[in-house]
């Protein structure tokens, strides 16, 4: 893949990234398929276009910040690196086996390209401010992005780092929701008065955003506007599909803990254009 | 104490350009000097300290050297999860003060006492206990523990608490001081019962006990040489906090004491009872509350030794 790959490379990429998530959820028995499968667009868009990273030197300390911090995701995240070639493909094979490094939520340090430890929610953005003020300090201009679950905006350090961020006027600092309505037993709105989120946000002092959270230009259009001239920072919700890419996952909250079957990987397999 | 914080901080701070200061909307005053000198590295993070130990990590996770600063029971409990995670589970060199430890703003009521930080904060991977004993001592614990490069918890009292070391004594953390020698007991004291460690001493000489006195000022790692020595000399080894029983210096010291031979020394611990205190008054009311006078110490004290 060239350097700064076209949108249906990038729609390519996110089949085959969807594929293999589904293959190590069987191959390994977790959960969280569907969490993973609803934030790859948002991921491969970061990782290929928005981010500026050096696959050959993952802790340059100029580099941009991604942090995962819906860390239920680890396999999307994980793939992603993978695939963008901070470390070999072949290594997802060891995923959540005994003693492997790849855990089912990421540990510090577990592969490069990892920020950051996360898998108990609403730490990430806290995380994301503190690496955005040290670049101020230390005189770096590098991005943070941040990507929450919806049913992460539960938590309410969230709202503390929502209200301070504004507050230090940090224009490099995006937080991306992915919201695909559901959280881990109910539909997200149900459980917590969450919309209008977008509003939220602006409330909160934030340049937001909605946007399609699978529309792969869209998603590059926004990703890649940071900072976006307001001097705000920037708060994306992305409107995504739990299970997104395999039409019985889609929208369906089982594959919140749900496992594949060998014959519904062949057939998710199938429908993202990799027959086996 | 306090004041000796913000006094070695800002010194610190003029010294290593890595460190920032975080407090959770207090020290009004306190920190203007620092403020005036560093204004960059000075960040009131609000009544909002899950979100303040986040930065923290982050702030660590980029190479800076955080301090988290705020009343202690907001320092530890209330954002213990940010403390695990983000802090320990990455052993990143993030320094947590908890100002007003144990009982020192008991006229604000419990929900501002911290007689459970020590407890729960020493059983966290990879961090450090450290409880000074006077306002010396705060200044070389802060010091120590931004060299060390780990997670720290240091607990301060508040300030204007009497100093008990004329001159800075050699300070490591992990490594209790001698305050007092003497013969037949051994008090152990942690943070800011050293002045009443120091008294209640006076009064087992005045009943013809010899006691010895150390600052035992870091409860996580525990100063294990000395307390062989101190369970083989002794007949009575007492731990003195202002802390529950339940965990602090004196449930460390018991857990150790637990996988030992038997020992010469029996353990009594001294700190707050299992309950909370639902009474207005001072630290000095609060301390006679839970016999933590230099008068009960000692007799306590007495008592263990006679019936050894």
């Amino acid at each position: 893949m060239n350097a700064t790959p076209c949108i249906p490379e990038l729609e390519t990429t996110a089949r085959h990234i969807r594929c293999k998530l589904v293959e190590m959820s069987h191959k390994a028995r977790t959960p969280h398929l569907g969490s993973s499968l609803s934030c790859v667009d948002i991921l491969v868009a970061a990782y290929w276009r928005a981010l500026s990273i050096n696959p050959k030197n993952p802790s340059d300390p100029d580099r941009d910040r991604f942090i995962l911090s819906k860390g239920h995701a680890a396999t999307a995240l994980y793939a992603t690196l993978a695939y963008r070639s901070l470390f070999p493909i072949q290594q997802l094979d060891t995923y959540a086996e005994p003693g492997s490094l790849l855990a089912e939520h990421p540990s510090p340090g577990c592969a490069p390209g990892v920020e950051a430890a996360t898998g108990s929610l609403g730490h990430g953005l806290s995380l994301g401010l503190g690496m955005a003020l040290a670049g101020r300090i230390q005189g770096r201009s590098y991005r943070v992005f941040v990507l929450m679950s919806d049913g992460e905006c539960n938590e309410g350090s969230v709202w503390e780092a929502a209200m301070m961020v504004p507050a230090q006027n940090l224009g490099n600092l995006v937080t991306i929701i992915d919201f695909n309505k559901w959280q881990a037993t109910d539909r997200s709105d149900a459980v917590m008065a969450l919309s209008p989120l977008r509003q939220k946000w602006e409330a909160f002092g934030w340049s937001s955003y909605e946007v399609d959270g699978h529309d792969m230009a869209a998603l590059v259009e926004c990703l890649t506007n940071v900072p976006d001239g307001t001097g705000k920072p920037i708060a994306i919700v992305a409107h995504t599909v739990k299970g997104k890419g395999v039409s019985f996952m889609e929208d369906d909250n089982n594959w919140h803990y749900r496992i594949p079957t060998t014959e519904e990987v062949v057939a998710a397999g199938k429908e993202l254009g990799f027959a086996r | 104490m306090r004041n000796a914080f913000a006094a070695e901080i800002t010194e610190l701070a003029g010294i290593d350009e890595r460190i920032v200061l975080l407090s959770g909307d207090i020290g009004n005053r306190l920190f203007n000097t620092y403020k005036d000198l560093f204004p960059d590295r000075f960040f009131n993070c609000g009544v909002a300290e899950a979100n303040m130990t986040g930065v923290a990590a982050g702030m660590a996770l980029c190479g800076l050297r955080p301090i988290t600063y705020t009343i202690a029971p907001f320092a530890t409990t209330r954002c213990l999860e940010q403390i695990r995670v983000d802090v320990c589970y990455h052993y990143l060199p993030v320094i947590i003060v908890g100002v007003g430890g144990g009982l020192s703003y008991a006229g604000l009521g419990a929900t501002h006492h911290s007689c459970e930080d020590i407890a729960f904060l020493r059983t966290l991977p990879g961090m450090t206990v450290v409880c000074p004993g006077d306002a010396v001592e705060v200044r070389l614990a802060l010091r120590s523990a931004m060299a060390l490069g780990s997670p720290v918890y240091i607990r301060l009292g508040k300030k204007g608490e009497p100093v008990v070391h004329e001159q800075p004594p050699q300070f490591t953390i992990g490594q209790a001081i001698e305050i007092r020698p003497g013969g037949d007991v051994c008090l152990l004291s942690t943070g800011n019962m050293l002045p009443t460690a120091v008294q209640a001493s006076e009064k087992l000489a005045g009943n013809g006990v010899s006691a010895r006195v150390l600052s035992f000022h870091t409860v996580k790692p525990l100063d294990e040489a000395c307390l062989h020595e101190v369970f083989a000399d002794f007949k009575v080894a007492v731990t003195i906090e202002e802390h529950s029983i339940l965990g602090g210096l004196g449930g460390a010291i018991a857990e150790w004491s637990a996988n030992q031979p038997p020992q010469k020394a029996r353990l009594l611990r001294i700190g707050t009872a299992d309950r909370f205190l639902h009474e207005a008054g001072d630290q000095e009311y609060a301390r006679y509350c839970f016999d933590l006078t230099p008068e009960s110490i000692a007799e306590r004290t007495l008592h263990a030794l006679r019936s050894t």
